[in-house]
């Protein structure tokens, strides 16, 4: 009786402690999933050359700064507490040291776990992986029209002159300034199939605050969606010609509308 | 009397000078780019080949659905061993930066006489083991590895090397926590990558000994000791201190008067037990 009375004593305090070792385990994980989802946020984050998906790269990231330590021209740093980003995790700004774009990219070459993918920065070349830093895809500078000069109609190229890939990320659009009646206005424009992110346009633009700045670019692209089609452009024509060709058909649509209504006699239908 | 005194603190200013030399090495490796190591505690190269990795931020990593790169895993698994299978628990002792903040908290406790019970919370020491648990499931969950967003020793270590921002706010909770509020409270209660070890590492084969028939119990060692439970056989029987939790840090041998603690290697050396 008596050994019985421990046994359900020794029990209960058994049930006592794993419930509440379950309620605080809870507790714990309820906050410290909070508090990671917002530590995780950072829309506006620049990261590395090569650097997978944001979702993708914090699962990767060990925070260990070889990239950081490998970058030869102290533009990445790890986010440190107090900075408001992912902690531990490398980044960069601009406007303070751009994106020199080593054509070996030590950054992501070092990184250990792959949450600098150089496979994302290489082509194919007889079978061989080469690095090709254009590749990379770290964000995509937009203007501010408002405070560039240039579209003031005062003559600057500074971003133009300082992109690595001139004449294709910026190239500089011609317009007549009705204004004067007798200028021009040169103004750069980007282009988002060749803009790397770099961050060197930002970093030469001589208004006070940068009017061309990097933002990563699922902030930046717009979508037209698919249904919209470019016809002068060749490929686009093409697809819209396949398109038309693989339509669905039924017994009214196989011919075209006009054949079909010219076709026989309708008021004997 | 400065040599009694070295003698008396051998271990700790060995251990002292290791953890030292390691995070030294770390920075100069990023500020002077020495190809010691590279990189920090979290993931280093050594000599830039050899990699290094923490295997809980690695495992946590795995589960957080990451597929990483051979370089990390081997890392991994390179460190795993070596306390595994070697050293045991010694990372906690030997390397971790953070050993030295909770040391100078327990230090400044016995100085201060604030070893009594009124400045102690007392919790379940296997409260580390749920953190780790919980780390585990919820980088499944969050899909990130979730201790490293908050780890303290991490944020020390990282901050040395890179800077720390505000990351001296998480040493000094730390600090605070096991100065006023539990002794040993952070390495001891909380530190789930102590807990990581803890569970791994008790097979290892650097083991403290304890002989027992010179044992005078004056229980010295379990006063200085930060995982007193580990040393349950003191006075009662030879053998190791089969523990996991015993981070090797050597401080019960050096205040043992009696020659009844040493190191010594399991299975390699034939020492008597039972």
């Amino acid at each position: 009786m008596e050994k019985k009375k421990q046994k359900n004593l020794s029990r209960r305090k058994f049930f006592i402690k794993s419930f509440q070792a379950v309620g605080l385990s809870v507790l714990g994980g309820l906050m410290w999933g909070a508090y990671i989802d917002e530590a995780v946020s950072a829309p506006l984050v620049l990261r590395p050359p090569g650097a997978l998906p944001e979702k993708e790269f914090l699962k990767k990231c060990i925070k260990c700064g070889l990239c950081v330590e490998y970058c030869p021209y102290e533009t990445l740093k790890l986010a440190k507490p107090g900075e408001n980003l992912p902690l531990g995790t490398p980044y960069f700004e601009p406007r303070k040291v751009p994106c020199y774009m080593c054509t070996d990219i030590p950054c992501a070459v070092a990184c250990p776990t792959g949450a600098l993918d150089t496979d994302t920065v290489s082509d194919i070349e007889d079978g061989k992986k080469v690095l090709n830093i254009n590749k990379a895809r770290m964000g995509l500078a937009v203007i501010n029209t408002e405070s560039c000069i240039a579209y003031w109609g005062i003559q600057c190229d500074a971003c133009y002159r300082a992109c690595p890939l001139i004449d294709k990320a910026i190239t500089i659009n011609y317009m007549r300034n009705e204004r004067t009646g007798k200028h021009a206005y040169l103004v750069p424009v980007v282009h988002s199939n060749h803009c790397t992110g770099c961050g060197l346009c930002e970093y030469a633009c001589v208004t006070v605050e940068p009017s061309i700045y990097v933002l990563p670019r699922h902030i930046v692209k717009g979508k037209a969606g698919q249904h919209y089609l470019k016809g002068w452009e060749t490929e686009q024509k093409l697809q819209m010609i396949q398109e038309k060709r693989s339509r669905f058909v039924t017994p009214r649509s196989e011919k075209s509308p006009l054949e079909y209504l010219n076709e026989g006699d309708l008021l004997n239908d | 009397m400065i040599s009694k005194f070295i003698f008396k603190h051998r271990y700790l200013l060995l251990r002292r000078a290791v953890q030292i030399s390691i995070i030294f090495l770390y920075i100069a490796g990023n500020i002077y780019g020495w190809n010691i190591l590279k990189g920090n505690l979290s993931m280093g190269k050594l000599f830039e080949v050899i990699p290094l990795a923490d295997p809980y931020a690695v495992l946590q990593m795995i589960f957080a659905g990451a597929l990483l790169l051979w370089d990390v895993l081997i890392g991994a698994v390179i460190v795993f061993i070596f306390y595994a299978l070697f050293s045991g628990r010694a990372f906690c002792s030997w390397v971790c930066p953070v050993n030295i903040v909770t040391d100078t908290a327990n230090w400044i406790r016995k100085k201060f006489k604030l070893d009594k019970d009124e400045w102690q919370l007392r919790f379940s020491r296997k409260v580390r083991y749920w953190i780790l648990g919980l780390s585990l499931v919820m980088s499944l969950i969050m899909a990130v590895p979730v201790f490293e967003f908050v780890s303290p020793i991490s944020m020390l270590h990282r901050g040395l090397i890179y800077g720390m921002g505000f990351g001296w706010a998480a040493v000094l909770t730390v600090f605070l926590f096991d100065l006023f509020v539990t002794k040993n409270g952070w390495c001891g209660h909380l530190c789930p990558l102590g807990a990581f070890y803890s569970l791994t590492t008790s097979k290892s084969v650097l083991r403290v000994y304890h002989i027992q028939p010179h044992c005078t119990l004056c229980m010295n060692c379990k006063n200085i000791c930060p995982e007193k439970q580990v040393l349950s056989i003191i006075g009662k029987e030879s053998g190791y201190i089969n523990f996991g939790e015993c981070i090797n840090c050597g401080r019960c041998i050096e205040v043992c008067n009696d020659d009844a603690l040493k190191f010594s290697l399991r299975y390699i050396k034939k020492e008597k037990e039972g």
